[in-house]
């Protein structure tokens, strides 16, 4: 094992298909045009010394060390901003260019410590590799001069110098090691896109700056870790290394945070993480990262870590510590009591979004196969269920039409109930750069989110809609494509069902369904929504992007297949640049549902009572398999509070805290026999558990994740699971304790039995991924090597289905009562429920969750900014600290559900999407008033939960 | 009524034309004489500053430098009819040093009311831009690429091919902007042509907008230059007034308009490319070429960047042919360039001459000699990042070669004359110095040469390792100027070099001091 070192080519690839030959130091070599001669010479393994030039940002020609010579040109230009041209003789060593090379380093040195051996990036620097490509034997100028290497120069204040800035919990900057490359100002305008970072001062004075002259964490800086990663010396370096030194290897694996699956390079020391680096090389995230998978693994560690099973007989008791063969074996024999007594559907289970698709697929097996039921499910349930449905039956799969890259080639962008910056901001950054390019932008969503207006970015049409009124929306904005003629009908004639687009087409042509008559449902000016069809159906390729502000409705599934009408009817589908495009929230949300973990579908989507898809199953696993569905997550809870539900099996979700209802969820769980939780901490739903079983973080296991794009990527054991087992040996142990008899030895073998009974997998492997990197499923006969766009030349499922998308208002109507509309989402440093990410410094940017209100809202109520207010719905009512804003509309309120303090959910209603049940966590009609603190509700669950986490035999094993 | 002009130029209002004009406004009223006071531009002799012209039949007659104290006298010598008096200096066409000149840039500069667009027009003013419309676009650029004009700003690029550049990039938006970003020392030509012809800009802004199918120009100017603000922005407005700026300029079907923008005061923004980025509302650092301006430059579309020079010549050269300013100048440097003598000279001012008159001729004969009336040492030619030219090269034709072939620049045609008490390795060190002070500190030569160059000069001065410290000066010269991305690190060392080379004893005198 090695440390994976990175080809730097110090300038981005030419994308051109035109070919360039010349000849650098004697060798031949033929690069596209728009190389840079830098680049070219890398290609053929000659490295030109550098300190400015990097492949991630474009040539910026500041540091004069990548200095050749052209036979025939004049002068001495820089490699790195002069391209190749056909037939030039480039030189790259001369004694002209050594001197000037030597001299430039010579002035380098002469404003740099001197501490070499103690500085944290020794051995990792590249000031200190170019002192030595250089040959610099001694700085002649002396240290005596201006400098902003020390606080005093002969006992005066030194007003160039600058203290180190430790604002960041997790990256120092150390201005006196600045060499003023601009290599991190300008990763964090090309690359992250925040426009964070400056230069302040000109010449000598010169120095990066955060704002203006800002700290770190008082600047706009996100904590990409962008700017850390292109720093050469030790100016910008993770605290980690500080602390720990250099890592020794490293390991490429896949984050376990939102779905955009970016790929990072483990870097170990041992089996200790020194830090995550963003992979180059990864197919999603192309060596970028945010503050999340960069730096916020350290939950991992974190003390409240559950590291032995522990088991109780009731939920009012103490845990027990017990072995994992006790803990097993009293789980199994619940569970079989249950079914004895109750029958065989009175048990369920609930996969992971977060674990592997190996995890998955075993835990929906255990259920078909062990339980003989198809009561499992997954948090998809309560996210992008909707997304599953709607393209199903427009297109035929259930998946994202693109992959990431795709957006390079975008026009127009569309985003609708998606916040990419915040929720997939590796993806929002490529989005923004996109869109600094020149590409046009529509938002659909309440909320005045970031990409509506922030550097250089602005949205051309923003449509802050009505909380509920996605289908009025979509559906107005099809009247102007439909009546305006701008619907590519020679598509839709080749491509879709052209019966069921007439009628879908005289559906939206009615007058009812035109933008004027329902401007009043959706609080947007007809005018607005005109102009956005337009730009949609006319703006060149144009793709859309949605997130859970469309599944998370009465009308989730309506919205998706009115978005797929959306593409369809304007031919944005089946090539680069377009598409429709779900935001998957949770790093495998994808693949857990691949995985078959629906009630009513084997893995690959096929139904349930398909019966060559159920014998193919029933003759690898032995069994016969019920051809009925099983229950869904919100079935259970109703079966379990009517009493023929008494035991669950939940692997890696905190139901209690992310579905909605929370009391409706409680007294479900507290109705049960047997709640299995496996987790890495006692998460809110342990609170009812009788059995938990620690679970491994992704450090500690071998598996895929599939990421929003159908990409499977490996995710890779760095470490030994400090509980043990990884959780697909956790629920092997639990299968065989319920006489399964299975084998696995290692992941690999369970993906191997994935890909033998699912079609669309057919060639995935470990072995095949390692050596491509990732896979875009599918992956069979027709696609070898995946397929990254799809649809191209007809629809998965023959012709694409026009829906009829008749918007019916959401039952959860303002009132007296209850006259604002809550809308929930997520916030950039945390994750989902918040259990990883608030074991870790994520929180210093965001301690709690807060109600963002808009100030004619909050005048009335008579709340001021950072009161404590007591939101009501008719569900239940919680407290948190009020924010005023004017990013909500006047009416709407807005807040995250990051920390089980809040409980946000305890406010959100058991409303849910016709077809699919996912929860309408997006609307809520509330009311909001001033309060003193938590309430009674607040007080009672906090009780109860240090209640029901006590250890008891913790204590005993400590004396 | 009697016509009196009295310069608006900064330089005759430093030397209080503003009150000389009061004055003058308050004496004829009080003796009933019926005058007109026209604000002109200056005539380029500084040293005459303020002078008062008065329109006679025999031509214009010149009084300066004219104080407020002499304004009775003035009356009293019926000045208002060119009479006698101390101050008369005869017909102003008839002066020596407007009869050795050439002026073609400058011909009308000092001449009309710079805010008339009748007495420009009168002047044979917008006759290019009307020919230009006439031959078409194509020709346009072919005439300035025959006429041999090269950019005046200082690096003498050929203007034509630039154009043709710019014309050759698809049509699309497209930007004229000229660089009034004066910022050298002992350079003055940008601001007199633009507060005594301001017309004349805008007619070679059009004519450039014209050839390579742009409809915008901007000004960048410096904010140094306040009178120049005024009064090129009133011409804007006068322009568009009377329909020489807008839509379908005088039925042409073009559309041009100006705007003018100005600078915050940092040299490097002299820079072409770091004045675009700061025309685009950035830091003023400098790009790395390619990609050029011409392909890539504001805002990222292609741009014809000029200097106030270059472009005010455009107008003559399509009035009267590429081939009548060719026929000026030597070698590779044709028509004339526009000298601002300046320093310790006799007579300072503008002198627009053809290319090839030798140096020696303009400080000995033109200058007449230093004010102080010591011998000259040294002129610093181009600016502060021009070197320094010893006597001994006075014989140096006025010639972009001849000046390179001894490692020297013409540049904007700044010349500033130095008496023998100049401290060479002090001159040395104030060419270090400016360039620490104006560094965008993008690249490294620059941002740290310059600091490490004061550094190393004050060593030489205070005798430390006088051999070892000259070695590593030149060393340190030799990065900053191959090394460096723009030509303010890149020229540094010119002043420096030429220092050393002409005037090496100068490095030399503490060690001397110390020894005795």
């Amino acid at each position: 094992m090695t440390l994976i070192k990175e080809i730097d080519y110090g300038t981005p690839e030419s994308k051109s298909e035109k070919l360039v030959t010349l000849t650098i130091d004697g060798k031949s070599v033929t690069v596209p045009e728009g190389t840079s001669i830098m680049r070219a010479a890398m290609e053929i393994g000659t490295e030109i010394p550098k300190l400015c030039a990097t492949d991630s940002i474009q040539a910026f020609g500041s540091c004069r060390l990548c200095v050749i010579e052209i036979e025939g040109r004049n002068g001495t230009p820089a490699s790195c901003t002069t391209p190749v041209a056909p037939g030039i003789s480039v030189k790259t060593q001369t004694p002209r260019l050594a001197a000037i090379r030597r001299g430039v380093m010579e002035l380098y040195i002469s404003d740099h410590p001197l501490d070499c051996l103690t500085c944290a990036a020794n051995g990792d620097c590249e000031l200190q590799d170019m002192a030595g490509a250089v040959g610099l034997r001694d700085v002649r100028y002396g240290y005596d001069g201006a400098n902003h290497v020390f606080a005093r120069n002969s006992g005066e204040a030194n007003f160039n110098w600058k203290p180190k800035d430790e604002s960041n919990p997790y990256f120092s900057y150390d201005p006196s090691k600045c060499i003023v490359c601009n290599r991190c100002v300008r990763a964090c305008e090309e690359v992250q896109g925040t426009f964070a970072l400056t230069i302040s001062g000109r010449g000598f004075d010169s120095r990066v700056s955060p704002g203006m002259d800002e700290a770190f964490m008082e600047s706009e800086c996100v904590s990409c870790g962008a700017c850390v990663q292109a720093c050469p010396t030790a100016t910008l370096i993770e605290k980690s290394v500080v602390a720990m030194g250099q890592p020794e290897h490293s390991e490429v694996t896949t984050c376990a945070y939102c779905g955009v699956g970016c790929t990072f390079k483990a870097e170990m020391r041992g089996e200790e993480v020194v830090r995550m680096v963003p992979w180059k090389e990864g197919k999603a995230n192309h060596g970028h990262s945010c503050i999340k998978g960069r730096f916020a693994y350290g939950y991992a560690h974190h003390g409240d870590r559950i590291l032995n099973p522990m088991i109780r007989e009731s939920i009012n008791e103490p845990w027990r510590v017990v072995s994992w063969d006790e803990a097993i074996s009293f789980a199994a024999d619940r569970l079989k009591a249950a079914q004895e007594k109750y029958g065989k559907n009175s048990v369920g289970v609930i996969t992971s979004s977060r674990c592997t698709n190996e995890e998955s697929y075993l835990v929906q097996k255990l259920a078909r196969q062990g339980f003989r039921n198809n009561n499992t499910d997954t948090c998809a349930r309560v996210c992008h269920s909707p997304t599953g449905y709607g393209l199903s039956q427009a297109f035929g799969t259930s998946a994202g039409t693109q992959d990431f890259d795709s957006v390079d080639d975008a026009d127009v962008i569309l985003v609708m109930g998606a916040n990419p910056t915040d929720a997939h901001p590796v993806f929002g950054s490529r989005m923004k750069k996109r869109l600094r390019e020149g590409a046009k932008l529509i938002v659909i969503d309440p909320r005045r989110i970031d990409l509506v207006k922030s550097p250089h970015i602005k949205a051309d049409y923003h449509l802050p809609l009505k909380p509920g009124a996605n289908v009025a929306m979509i559906t107005a904005l099809a009247h102007v494509i439909v009546t305006e003629n701008l619907a590519n009908l020679d598509f839709v004639k080749s491509r879709c069902d052209w019966d069921e687009y007439q009628d879908w087409a005289e559906f939206v042509a009615l007058p009812k369904n035109s933008p004027e008559a329902l401007e009043s449902v959706l609080g947007v000016p007809a005018a607005d929504i005109r102009n956005a069809a337009r730009l949609y159906a006319t703006g060149g390729n144009a793709a859309i992007y949605y997130g859970l502000g469309v599944t998370e409705h009465a009308q989730g599934s309506t919205t998706v297949m009115g978005i797929a009408n959306l593409a369809m009817a304007t031919g944005n589908l089946g090539r680069r640049g377009v598409g429709v495009n779900p935001l998957r929230g949770q790093n495998n949300v994808q693949g857990s549902c691949d995985m078959g973990s629906f009630p009513h579908e084997l893995p690959g989507y096929r139904h349930i009572s398909n019966d060559a898809a159920r014998l193919a199953f029933e003759k690898d696993w032995g069994v016969s398999l019920d051809p009925e569905p099983g229950l869904r997550i919100p079935n259970m809870f109703d079966a379990a509070i009517e009493g023929a539900f008494k035991g669950l099996y939940v692997q890696g979700e905190d139901i209690l805290q992310s579905d909605p209802d929370t009391s409706h969820v409680s007294r479900a769980l507290a109705n049960m026999d047997i709640v299995i939780v496996q987790d890495l901490f006692l998460v809110e739903t342990a609170n009812y558990a009788h059995v938990f079983l620690p679970g491994a973080t992704f450090l500690e296991k071998d598996g895929t994740f599939t990421n929003a794009e159908r990409r499977i990527q490996r995710v890779t054991k760095v470490m030994s699971p400090k509980n043990g087992y990884a959780d697909w040996q956790v629920t092997q142990l639990l299968a065989n304790k319920l006489g399964l008899n299975w084998n696995y030895t290692n992941a690999s073998q369970i993906m191997d039995e994935i890909a033998r009974l699912t079609p669309s997998f057919a060639g995935v492997s470990f072995k095949r991924l390692e050596e491509v990197g990732s896979l875009q499923w599918p992956v069979n006969a027709d696609s070898p090597d995946g397929m990254p766009i799809m649809h191209i030349n007809g629809f998965a499922r023959g012709k694409g289905k026009f829906v009829i998308t008749e918007y019916v208002p959401t039952d959860e109507k303002v009132g007296p009562r209850f006259p604002l509309l809550l809308t929930t989402g997520r916030i950039l440093s945390q994750y989902n429920v918040g259990a990883q990410t608030r074991r870790t410094e994520n929180t210093q940017w965001h301690p709690e969750d807060v109600l963002e209100i808009h100030p004619h809202d909050a005048e009335d109520r008579g709340v001021r900014d950072g009161d404590w207010v007591k939101i009501a719905s008719r569900a239940g009512e919680t407290t948190l600290r009020a924010k005023i804003t004017d990013r909500v509309a006047p009416g709407v309120v807005y807040t995250t559900f990051h920390h089980p303090t809040t409980q946000a959910n305890v406010v959100t209603t058991d409303n849910s999407d016709w077809a699919t049940n996912c929860p309408e966590y997006k609307v809520t009609a509330v009311q909001v008033s001033t309060t003193n603190g938590p309430t009674d509700w607040q007080h009672q669950y906090r009780e109860q939960t240090e209640q029901s986490r006590r250890i008891a035999s913790a204590i005993d094993a400590a004396e | 009524m009697a016509k009196v002009y009295i310069p608006l130029d900064m330089a005759a209002v430093a030397m209080g034309a503003d009150k000389l004009v009061a004055a003058v406004a308050q004496e004829a009223a009080a003796r009933g004489e019926n005058i007109e006071i026209v604000r002109n531009g200056s005539r380029g002799m500084l040293w005459l500053e303020p002078l008062i012209e008065v329109e006679t039949p025999a031509g214009r007659v010149g009084y300066g430098p004219a104080k407020v104290k002499d304004v009775a006298s003035l009356f009293d010598a019926g000045f208002l009819a060119g009479g006698a008096h101390a101050l008369n200096i005869g017909i102003v066409d008839e002066h020596p040093w407007m009869k050795k000149q050439n002026r073609v840039t400058f011909v009308r500069c000092g001449v009309i009311d710079p805010l008339s667009v009748a007495e420009y027009e009168a002047h044979d003013g917008f006759k290019g831009l009307k020919r230009a419309f006439e031959v078409g676009p194509a020709a346009v650029v072919e005439e300035v690429a025959k006429s041999g004009l090269r950019g005046r700003g200082g690096a003498g690029f050929p203007t034509g091919i630039k154009w043709k550049t710019v014309a050759d990039c698809p049509p699309g938006e497209k930007y004229v902007v000229v660089n009034a970003d004066e910022g050298d020392s002992g350079t003055f030509a940008d601001r007199m042509i633009m507060e005594g012809d301001p017309l004349s800009l805008i007619e070679g802004m059009l004519i450039c907008g014209y050839a390579v199918g742009a409809s915008k120009g901007y000004v960048y100017l410096r904010s140094e230059y306040p009178i120049v603000a005024k009064v090129f922005q009133a011409a804007i407005e006068t322009a568009r007034e009377s329909g020489w700026l807008g839509k379908n300029i005088k039925g042409s079907g073009f559309d041009f308009d100006v705007e003018l923008r100005i600078g915050a005061g940092a040299y490097v923004c002299g820079e072409e490319t770091s004045l675009l980025e700061s025309l685009e509302g950035k830091r003023g650092i400098v790009r790395a070429k390619p990609p050029l301006p011409a392909h890539v430059g504001l805002f990222g579309k292609p741009t014809v960047i000029n200097n106030v020079l270059s472009m005010a010549t455009i107008p003559m050269i399509m009035e009267k042919g590429a081939k009548h300013y060719a026929d000026l100048g030597v070698g590779r440097s044709r028509g004339t360039m526009p000298l601002q003598i300046a320093g310790n000279v006799k007579y300072g001012g503008l002198f627009e001459t053809d290319f090839g008159i030798p140096l020696g001729v303009v400080v000995n004969e033109i200058a007449g000699g230093t004010r102080s009336g010591r011998p000259v040492r040294a002129v610093q030619v181009g600016g502060p990042l021009g070197a320094y030219v010893p006597v001994s090269l006075f014989d140096l034709p006025i010639d972009y070669e001849a000046f390179a072939a001894k490692d020297s620049l013409i540049g904007h045609g700044g010349l500033v004359v130095f008496d023998d008490t100049v401290d060479m390795s002090w001159m040395a060190r104030f060419g270090m110095e400016f360039c620490a002070i104006e560094s965008c500190g993008k690249c490294t030569p620059c941002r740290l040469g310059s600091t490490r160059g004061v550094e190393t000069i004050d060593k030489i001065r205070d005798g430390l390792n006088v051999d070892a410290n000259i070695e590593l000066l030149k060393d340190l010269c030799h990065t900053m100027r191959f090394g460096s991305l723009c030509a303010l690190g890149g020229f540094a060392p010119y002043p420096v070099e030429s220092a050393l080379r002409h005037f090496p004893e100068d490095f030399r005198k503490p060690a001397l001091e110390a020894a005795e």
